[in-house]
């Protein structure tokens, strides 16, 4: 396994060598250089606007160029931004990583879990007319049209049942006499949440040592996460922070859901048909003949092996959720990466739209990481090799 | 010396098989009979008939409008990026505004702001957005946008465009995906590792991003747009399918036998390999038009493309405007389109999930 991840890191690496490369033909192959840009005043003499080409290094040669914005990458230089002046691109992408992880994310655990769980059932019922519908309905919310639906959920939720506001990560004027900059709560948020996910994975292993019997490990499992939930809840609750985190909860949930369901229609799909394929093989058969029960079968023999091809093809789809993040940030008015993207390309800001696309670059690999990480995990030709 | 090998007699030769006909009416005859049979099974199977079915509707509207524009609509009124009409409401002013702050509808603020006016006037002014009528010189069935252009004009208009994007993308996807997977499969090796680490670069390139800055600092139109999408399709991951699907075929014993035979690299690839991929390839094609359609509407939404008239400029067209959240109150602004990119995209995923069906017949359901 070890083996095979590093390889896989190995690649990773090269590829995105060769994003990089491809992000530096794309700013070399601009109309015009950056300092047209820079200074658009044709008054100013020919000599200055060489002065500034030297500073920045665009007299050098082309291979030299390239090796400077690839050191400079991995140094966390990159550059300044023009819209938001004395800030560093790399200062700005700061605050807006977090968030577009987070969406990403948690989009994604929710979409992937739901829609599994979901996906496996509605395979064994074939033909009823709840499978038919939830097909139908999953096909056509796979197929919608991104922008549009998000713009419909944030009409109906945000505009005219105003249950969640109308896009935005704060209430800016409920911040206003606080000690901590929204970064910080988030940080805070996400890290707690991290701790409660460890001690879930803890009490997990922990049952799973002490006892074997499927349904007491259910059972003692259900009931860990209810009790690390209601910590978790109840110290945020206590802490003098609580309307902060609300209002941080308040904006994420509309965005988050929007984005989960599109990704929920593809997995419960892919679920759903990777399950009727796995139901035809003889190990079911055998299960069956066996005499275990319905739901034996279903969840530990035919959905454990149903699982592999649904994480082979949310590697896949992982490209996709990226591009739904970025539009659901540009509805949503959700201060990500995408967001600052397009904000940059209405503002000219050309060092802030290529830093974000690097680093919209950098979270796909991660993310492609990951899933190699857990299909490593999940698959036991890999796992034991 | 060795003898030469005495040829048969015309007595001792097998009855060949008499071809009467040239061999090109036979392919074709065979190539018609394979095709009839897949109708066959494909009929039965009705979502794929649905999607066909939304597909024709979309290929009825887009013939419809340029008869249209001949016949009944005024170009002046009806052209979907140059048209303009009016539609002058008259309103009675009941009431001074008190309230700078309340004054939500743009029409409403302006007449408020008119010094001229008194209260008990009645005011004739343009509206737009107009909303649909049948009544008036120009009736408008689906309204008016914000710059007072026929909406169902543009809907229509658009379904042409959306079918050559995305039939050009498709196409260039699956012509360059077959091609890479094939030879990647047939030769093995090196040129199979070099072609997929590509296809692997290619897939994790999200690609939705990398377009939008594209589209952001180069023009891009109609054609180059579903050139790239195709390039992007075609090299990832319906590359890495096909691939898959070639390497069963490549190990079939009739390859082995057209080998034998003395056919060409180039002969044994595209007379005997892509062939038996191509049915997978047409499926690939389906959800690539899909694909391309949502793709371009995205970007068009988002103002980045230089195109004139789409389902995505007019739902960028309200956005920008200030209507995007005025849901069902100017929901001609924002379903017509909206549910057309989704409807087409609906019928091409039907279709291919019934063109599926057809061609792994696991999946048949009885």
């Amino acid at each position: 396994m070890a083996r095979y991840l590093l390889r896989r890191f190995a690649q990773m690496a090269g590829v995105f060598l060769v994003f990089l490369t491809l992000l530096f033909a794309l700013l070399h192959a601009m109309p015009g250089d950056i300092t047209n840009k820079l200074i658009g005043d044709p008054s100013i003499p020919p000599e200055a606007r060489m002065q500034l080409r030297r500073e920045l290094g665009l007299d050098l040669p082309l291979w030299q160029q390239y090796v400077r914005y690839i050191t400079n990458f991995f140094r966390g230089n990159l550059g300044m931004s023009f819209s938001r002046a004395p800030n560093s691109v790399a200062s700005i992408l700061g605050d807006a990583i977090p968030r577009t992880v987070f969406l990403i994310a948690s989009a994604t655990v929710l979409s992937f879990w739901l829609g599994f769980k979901t996906g496996k059932i509605v395979a064994w019922r074939r033909n009823t007319r709840a499978e038919h519908a939830l097909v139908t309905a999953g096909v056509f919310f796979q197929t919608i049209f991104y922008p549009w639906f998000a713009i419909v959920v944030l009409w109906l939720f945000g505009f005219i049942l105003g249950w969640f506001p109308l896009g935005r990560f704060i209430t800016s004027s409920l911040w206003n006499a606080t000690p901590f900059t929204p970064r910080e709560m988030f940080t805070w948020m996400i890290l707690s949440a991290v701790a409660a996910l460890a001690v879930y994975a803890a009490a997990t292993m922990v049952i799973r040592r002490i006892t074997r019997r499927p349904t007491t490990r259910a059972t003692a499992q259900r009931v860990a996460g209810g009790a690390v939930v209601a910590v978790l809840v109840a110290a945020w609750w206590a802490s003098p922070a609580r309307v902060y985190a609300a209002d941080i909860v308040h904006h994420t949930i509309l965005p988050v859901i929007t984005l989960a369901i599109v990704n929920y229609a593809a997995v419960m799909l892919l679920t759903r048909s990777s399950m009727l394929e796995t139901m035809k093989e003889d190990y079911i058969l055998t299960a069956r003949a066996k005499g275990l029960d319905e739901k034996t079968i279903r969840d530990r023999h035919a959905a454990r092996n149903a699982l592999l091809p649904v994480t082979t093809s949310m590697v896949l789809a992982l490209a996709t959720v990226v591009g739904g993040a970025i539009v659901t940030e540009t509805i949503f008015s959700w201060p990500g990466v995408g967001l600052l993207i397009l904000d940059g390309i209405t503002m000219n800001d050309t060092p802030l739209v290529m830093g974000g696309l690097a680093i919209i670059g950098v979270l796909a690999l991660i993310g492609h990481l990951v899933a190699d990480v857990l299909y490593a995990v999940l698959d036991p030709r890999i796992r034991l090799a | 010396m060795l003898t030469e090998p005495t040829r048969p007699t015309e007595a001792e030769r097998a009855p060949a098989v008499v071809v009467s006909q040239p061999y090109w009416r036979v392919r074709l005859s065979l190539a018609w009979r394979g095709l009839r049979r897949t109708w066959a099974l494909f009929r039965q199977n009705s979502v794929g008939m649905i999607g066909l079915g939304i597909i024709l509707l979309f290929l009825l509207g887009a013939i419809a409008h340029p008869i249209l524009m001949a016949t009944v609509w005024d170009p002046a009124v009806y052209h979907p990026v140059h048209g303009y009409d009016a539609v002058v409401i008259e309103k009675e002013v009941v009431e001074e505004v008190t309230d700078e702050l309340t004054q939500i509808e743009v029409n409403e603020a302006r007449l408020r702001t008119d010094p001229f006016v008194q209260v008990g006037d009645t005011l004739r002014m343009p509206q737009q957005p107009a909303p649909p009528s049948l009544r008036g010189e120009h009736p408008h069935l689906l309204g008016t946008d914000p710059q007072g252009r026929d909406i169902l004009s543009q809907l229509l208009y658009s379904i042409r465009a959306a079918f050559i994007l995305g039939a050009l993308a498709a196409v260039m996807s699956v012509v360059v995906a077959t091609t890479v997977g094939s030879v990647a499969a047939y030769f093995g090796g090196r040129t199979d590792s070099v072609l997929m680490r590509f296809s692997d670069l290619i897939l994790l390139l999200p690609i939705l991003p990398v377009l939008i800055v594209i589209g952001a600092y180069f023009q891009m139109n109609m054609p180059i747009l579903a050139v790239t999408i195709g390039l992007f399709e075609g090299f990832g991951a319906t590359a890495i399918v096909l691939k898959s699907q070639a390497l069963q075929v490549s190990v079939k014993p009739f390859i082995d036998a057209a080998r034998v035979a003395g056919g060409g690299h180039a002969h044994i690839i595209f007379r005997h390999l892509v062939p038996n991929v191509m049915p997978l390839s047409l499926l690939y094609m389906m959800f690539g038009v899909a694909g391309a359609i949502a793709l371009e509407s995205v970007l068009s939404f988002l103002g980045l493309l230089d195109i004139e008239m789409s389902w995505g400029v007019m739902l960028n067209v309200a956005q920008r405007q200030g209507y995007l959240l005025s849901g069902t109150r100017y929901w001609w602004l924002l379903f017509p389109a909206g549910l057309a990119v989704t409807f087409l995209a609906f019928a091409f995923f039907l279709v291919g999930r019934g063109m599926d069906e057809v061609i792994n017949p696991r999946l048949r359901s009885r």
